[in-house]
């Protein structure tokens, strides 16, 4: 039988009920199931106004198991980590820390919507920046992005900025770095997972 | 005192006259500062949004520099944003989530032969300039009174929010009352700590164009002649998308304003020579301004 | 039975439904009991408190020939009077019974059952042992004054105290204020009838000024506080008004000839929004009527310079300017505590709302003052700059449900927030927003208040606002507040230009709560409410006998509420005095003459005062009608003279060991 409209219902099916716990198991996550949608974090947001669900929807679905939708949103993709909601919320929940956790499992689901791939991509090669030579080089933060990304027109927007930027001495291509990298890698093995890490911390009492 | 100076990624490129303003102003001031040997990327935004845990790491392995360098109770100037707040987010977390992050962060630092007892007290200049310096030595020093000058200081999201104590985190007046102790006249506007966008700029531009577009119309409502930040992330959208806003439309004027590190100005007022204070590398020209 | 008798001891374990039953193993509790030294019966039930489970312990008693009984069950604060008289009821003096505290002590807080198990033991073959050391102890009868101090002189301080002078007893009312009266009075209209507050409200207090059983004492508050229940010894301080009471008839010609021919100081009971004089009177009903100096901005009170024009303005010599602070001693047999709350004051707390920022952001509090007819602008509402507001905004829960302030709903600010949405839209024809969280509206008549609301065109938004500011996004914003909040209904962030904001702040628990709590020895809950003995069973009551509690000093109340509770309380305490008589504990410590080294380490330690000395025999001496049983005495004495009923040193051994030979 085919019919007419989309239909919108959701089935438990459906759902990742445990999605809530996996976040709320991450440092910050804890007070998730506290929210009482009162909607100030959405309302103090500044990137709200642009986001595919307000933070206040984020922390609903999330709680609800909407997994795929929360992973997939633009929401994540478009905070900037400014604390806002963090600071107003009247729970004390620690959204910004949530919006970084979901936004951890969507590059380890390599899931984002196409007008982000800047994002995670920046991401990536910072980390790889950071992880090479222990600090980030500007300059080559942004050569790498704009050769690998096929966005000739969003590189050429911004090329006049970065030109400027290398005219006024703000932008170089010397690579940073630290005295040993290696041993800075040492210490990023040994720092393991984060997803190993919520098993662990599944039993431990939360101050603050 | 002697403090510990970390400079982060930024304040060595995009950042730099920050930098050479900030520690001409610590110079003028008679006051040592010294950087930590051999630091690392603090581990900010970006790096946290790939695995924590070794962002937890990465931050950690500064702090454990610092306490070396500077012994127990160092005092860790932090100058850009994003650095302060990851510093400060990794001391808390360490406290907070002693199984979790804490013992994960010494396993990792041992790796390193590193270890780090907590010591370190993370700075903002703001905090340093207001509170262990003061503004009545500043006040003393100033060479060059700014009367007249009609500043918007703008603080940003990651400084007052969500750890730092030295200020309140809806009206922060630190960097006001710092811009009055040089003889300018801070104005009174209620996005000082608003979001510019951050580091949106490098992704989704045009979105993040209309949140600094917001900054910039409101503090020329307010008569600001010039917007002064504390991070350089924040300058660079506030300063070097102007051009853009006039090409997407604005009126020539309408979102034109010189944006400045707080440290030139200060540089400025306490004599020091602008070349040592990278006015020349603004977009916009600093000079005529004064 | 005399103590002589060979002890003959019955256990009974309670199952407390599941609360013990589920994490202690009360058979073995049981088994384990019948092996203890006397035990004579040991069995368990369900509910022991109940009807049947009272019957079993008596019944036992009878055909075993019981003469000691132990419960093990909850606290003793639940149970302990219960089961003390069903062991008189079963024909053995009620002091002969323990009680072994198995829930509160043990289940609700054990997570493992054999360690429940164990724990459970200890403390019977405690009980056990050392209910066979009791003695039978009688209560001391003591007459109750029949006379009741009403602290708090809101609409639940007028109501208690009306309801007890009608019933015949002398009331004393003490308030602080000029005036009594409360919040009630500063309102124009109540939710949900919307009468007017002034109509309902200001003829009791005016029959609480004529009534020839009260009496009144405004500008006034409780010092000290001594004595125990049916004999309190208070107190009570009050403030110089410079004026007297008695010759002034609130003719207001002082206010009219005062050197000052403008009001220019900012008027307390308006919160600031109006003017006053030196000499005033809070509001034209304000009870007594009478107007009062205030030594603040007095010329001749301050600086001892003024022509005192007020005083040959005044024909009947009503000012005072020699009135000093009064002392006077009250002796009442009850109290009733009617102290209120306070309104949060958003000033610094929530910056985000620009309250004392923006002049056009205003309290709900300073809301009502200007509805209010009697009010700084006799009721009509403008914005500073006297235009008539076309959108007004109201803000609910600020400094409630909130982490960063309180942490509780306050209550009554939903419907008081549809009450000001409907006063402002009919006064001014302004569109009102109510911007809320969650819209509570349980009460009579509550619901349908709301629903007329919402047919009166009030504009919902579901949301907590996120921030007030100034600053303009469009054309329409130049000039306003603007709000910004999500609209979670449909999930999109607004920006709503507004001419005023109302806040609408919660309650919170009066400042000195603390203080007061301490001066009449009762409990607050960590927040700072007054503290009832039970939620349910006691609302009114407190663990300190004799004290009642009523209205908003309790827990958020509205007026309703408050009135109902003030019933209540007014209720307790003419049953307390209507008995005529309380009986006390008997565990009062005594001194044991011949011990006594007449060293006095004791009289200074006792907190209630209770002990005397006399000097001819050089021996201390307890007066057992000030004795609480607090025990410190008898902790201090070095001499082991100071003793006390039910807690005997071969008592307390005996437990001791008890508990130490099963562990
Ligand atoms: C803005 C607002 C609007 C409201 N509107 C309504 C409404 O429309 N309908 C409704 O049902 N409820 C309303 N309420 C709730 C109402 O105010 C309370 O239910 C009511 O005032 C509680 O009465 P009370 O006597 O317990 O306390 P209060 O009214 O606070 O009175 C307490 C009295 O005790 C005095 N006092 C305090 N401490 C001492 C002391 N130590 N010694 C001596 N005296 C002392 C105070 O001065 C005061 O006179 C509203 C509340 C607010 C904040
Ligand atoms: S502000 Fe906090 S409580 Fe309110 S909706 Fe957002 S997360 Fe939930
Ligand atoms: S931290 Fe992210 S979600 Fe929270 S207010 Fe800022 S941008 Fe919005």
């Amino acid at each position: 039988m085919s019919e007419r409209f989309d239909r919108q219902i959701k089935y438990e099916s459906d759902l990742d009920l445990n999605f809530a716990h996996q976040i709320a198991s991450f440092p910050g996550g804890e007070r998730i199931f506290d929210c009482i949608q009162c909607g100030t974090c959405s309302g103090t947001c500044p990137l709200s106004v642009y986001m595919e669900y307000t933070p206040r929807r984020i922390i609903a679905m999330t709680r609800a198991g909407f997994k795929d939708e929360v992973v997939r949103s633009n929401t994540i993709w478009l905070c900037s980590s400014c604390y806002s909601c963090t600071v107003e919320c009247p729970k004390e929940i620690k959204l910004t820390d949530i919006m970084y956790a979901i936004k951890r499992q969507a590059i380890r689901e390599n899931i984002w919507p196409k007008e982000f791939k800047m994002s995670p991509m920046m991401t990536g090669e910072f980390f790889k920046l950071v992880e090479k030579n222990g600090r980030n080089s500007e300059g080559w933060l942004m050569m790498n992005l704009y050769m690998k990304s096929m966005a000739v027109g969003d590189a050429l927007k911004i090329a006049g900025i970065g030109m400027k930027m290398f005219a006024k001495k703000r932008m170089s291509l010397k690579t940073e770095k630290i005295a040993d990298p290696a041993e800075l890698r040492k210490i990023l093995d040994a720092a393991g997972s984060e997803m190993e890490l919520i098993k662990e911390g599944a039993k431990e009492v939360v101050h603050g | 005192m002697k403090y510990l100076y970390y400079p982060g990624c930024s304040l060595k490129v995009t950042g730099k006259p920050y930098e050479d303003s900030l520690l001409a102003v610590f110079n003028a001031l008679e006051e040592e500062i010294e950087e930590v040997n051999d630091w690392n990327c603090c581990g900010a935004t970006a790096y946290s949004a790939v695995d924590q845990m070794k962002a937890f790491a990465l931050a950690a392995r500064n702090l454990a520099l610092a306490e070396e360098q500077g012994g127990e109770k160092a005092e860790l100037v932090a100058p850009c944003a994003a650095c302060y707040l990851v510093l400060n987010k990794t001391c808390h977390s360490i406290q907070d989530y002693p199984a979790r992050v804490g013992l994960q962060v010494k396993r990792a630092l041992k790796a390193g032969n590193l270890t780090y007892k907590g010591t370190v007290n993370i700075r903002h200049p703001l905090d340093v300039f207001a509170n262990d310096i003061g503004l009545e030595v500043i006040e003393k020093r100033v060479k060059n009174k700014l009367a007249g000058l009609k500043v918007a200081c703008y603080y940003g999201c990651q400084i007052v929010r969500p750890y730092a104590e030295f200020d309140d985190q809806h009206q922060p007046m630190t960097m006001d009352n710092i811009i009055k102790a040089l003889g300018a006249e801070p104005v009174n506007w209620s996005l000082k700590t608003r979001c510019c966008g951050g580091s949106l700029s490098a992704t989704v531009s045009d979105d993040a164009l209309s949140l600094s577009r917001i900054l910039i119309k409101e503090a020329k409502r307010r008569g600001a002649d010039i917007i002064t930040t504390a991070c350089s992330l924040c300058q660079f959208n506030l300063e070097c998308f102007q051009e853009k806003l006039k090409q997407k439309g604005d009126q020539p004027g309408e979102t034109e304003i010189p944006v400045a590190y707080f440290t030139q100005i200060m540089g400025k007022a306490l004599g020091i020579d602008e070349a040592k204070l990278g006015f020349k590398q603004s977009f916009m020209p600093l000079e005529t301004l004064f | 039975m005399t103590a002589t008798e060979t002890p003959r001891i019955g256990v009974y374990v309670c199952h407390c439904g599941i609360n013990i039953a589920s994490r202690v193993n009360v058979k073995e509790v049981v088994e384990f009991a019948r092996g203890l030294p006397h035990v004579v019966v040991a069995s368990e039930y369900k509910y022991l408190c109940s009807d049947p489970g009272q019957e079993l312990i008596r019944a036992d008693m009878k055909e075993h020939n019981l003469n000691r009984i132990v419960v093990a069950s909850c606290s003793p604060l639940m149970h302990e009077s219960t089961f003390r008289r069903v062991t008189a009821e079963g024909g053995q003096n009620e002091f002969l019974f323990q009680m072994a505290n198995i829930r509160e002590h043990v289940s609700w807080v054990t997570e493992d059952e054999g360690e429940a198990t164990s724990k459970s033991k200890a403390l019977v073959a405690g009980a056990v042992r050392r209910v066979a050391f009791h003695e039978p102890l009688t209560r001391e009868k003591v007459p109750v004054n029949p006379n009741v101090l009403v602290v708090g002189g809101g609409i639940a301080g007028i109501q208690a105290a009306l309801t007890m002078a009608d019933a015949g007893k002398k009331v004393y009312l003490v308030e602080r204020e000029p005036t009594i009266g409360g919040h009630m009075a500063k309102f124009d209209k109540t939710f949900p009838t919307l009468d007017c507050s002034a109509c309902i409200l200001t003829p009791k207090m005016s029959m609480v000024k004529s009534h020839p059983n009260i009496e009144m004492m405004t500008l006034s508050e409780v010092a000290e506080v001594h004595g125990y229940v049916g004999n309190f010894k208070v107190k009570v301080k009050k403030n110089p008004r410079y004026i007297k009471e008695d010759l002034c008839v609130g003719c207001l010609e002082c206010i009219e000839s005062c050197v000052y021919k403008e009001a220019k100081f900012p008027d307390e009971y308006n919160l600031g929004l109006g003017k006053r004089k030196p000499v005033y009177i809070p509001f034209p009903q304000a009870t007594p009527q009478v107007v009062l100096v205030d030594p603040e901005t007095c010329l001749y009170l301050k600086k001892g310079k003024c022509k005192q024009t007020c005083l040959e303005a005044c024909d009947r010599k009503a000012i005072d300017f020699e009135q000093k602070e009064e002392i006077s001693e009250l002796d009442v047999g009850a109290i009733i505590l009617a102290t209120g709350f306070k309104a949060f004051d958003p000033t610094n707390r929530l910056p985000q709302y620009g309250y004392g920022f923006y002049p056009e952001v205003y309290t709900s509090l300073e809301i009502e003052r200007l509805l209010n007819s009697a009010g700084p602008t006799s009721g009509e509402l403008t914005t500073k700059s006297g235009q008539v507001p076309q959108t007004v905004g109201i803000v609910h829960c600020v400094g409630s449900r909130d982490k960063k302030t309180n942490v509780w709903c306050s209550r009554v600010c939903c419907m008081y927030s549809l009450k000001l949405a409907h006063l402002i839209e009919e006064r001014t024809g302004a569109h009102v927003y109510n911007f809320y969280i969650d819209m509570r509206t349980p009460g009579k008549g509550y619901e349908e208040f709301y629903e007329r609301l919402l047919q009166e065109g009030m504009r919902p938004v579901r949301g907590r606002v996120a921030a007030i500011t100034d600053w303009a996004m469009t054309p329409e914003e130049e000039g306003k507040l603007v709000i910004r909040v999500e609209d979670t209904m449909i999930g999109v962030v607004r920006r709503i230009p507004v001419d005023m904001a109302v806040l609408s702040v919660g309650l919170e628990p009066q400042p000195d709560a603390k203080e007061v709590r301490r001066r009449f020895n009762i409990s607050c809950s960590p927040e700072g409410w007054f503290l009832e003995r039970h939620p349910k069973l006691a609302p009114v009551s407190t663990f300190t006998d004799g004290v009642f509690l009523a209205g908003a000093c309790q827990g958020p109340k509205d007026i309703p509420d408050s009135v109902a509770q003030a019933g209540a309380a007014a209720a307790e305490a003419l049953a307390l005095i209507d008995r005529g008589y309380v009986e006390m504990e008997p565990n009062t410590a005594w001194i044991e003459e011949e011990l006594c080294s007449g060293c006095k380490s004791c009289s200074g330690q006792c907190p209630y005062n209770a002990i005397g000395f006399d000097d001819e025999k050089a021996r201390a001496m307890i007066n057992e009608a000030l004795c609480k049983g607090c025990g410190t005495c008898v902790a201090t004495c070095p001499s082991g003279a100071a003793r006390q009923k039910l807690f005997l040193d071969k008592q307390i051994y005996e437990e001791i060991r008890g508990v130490l030979s099963y562990v």
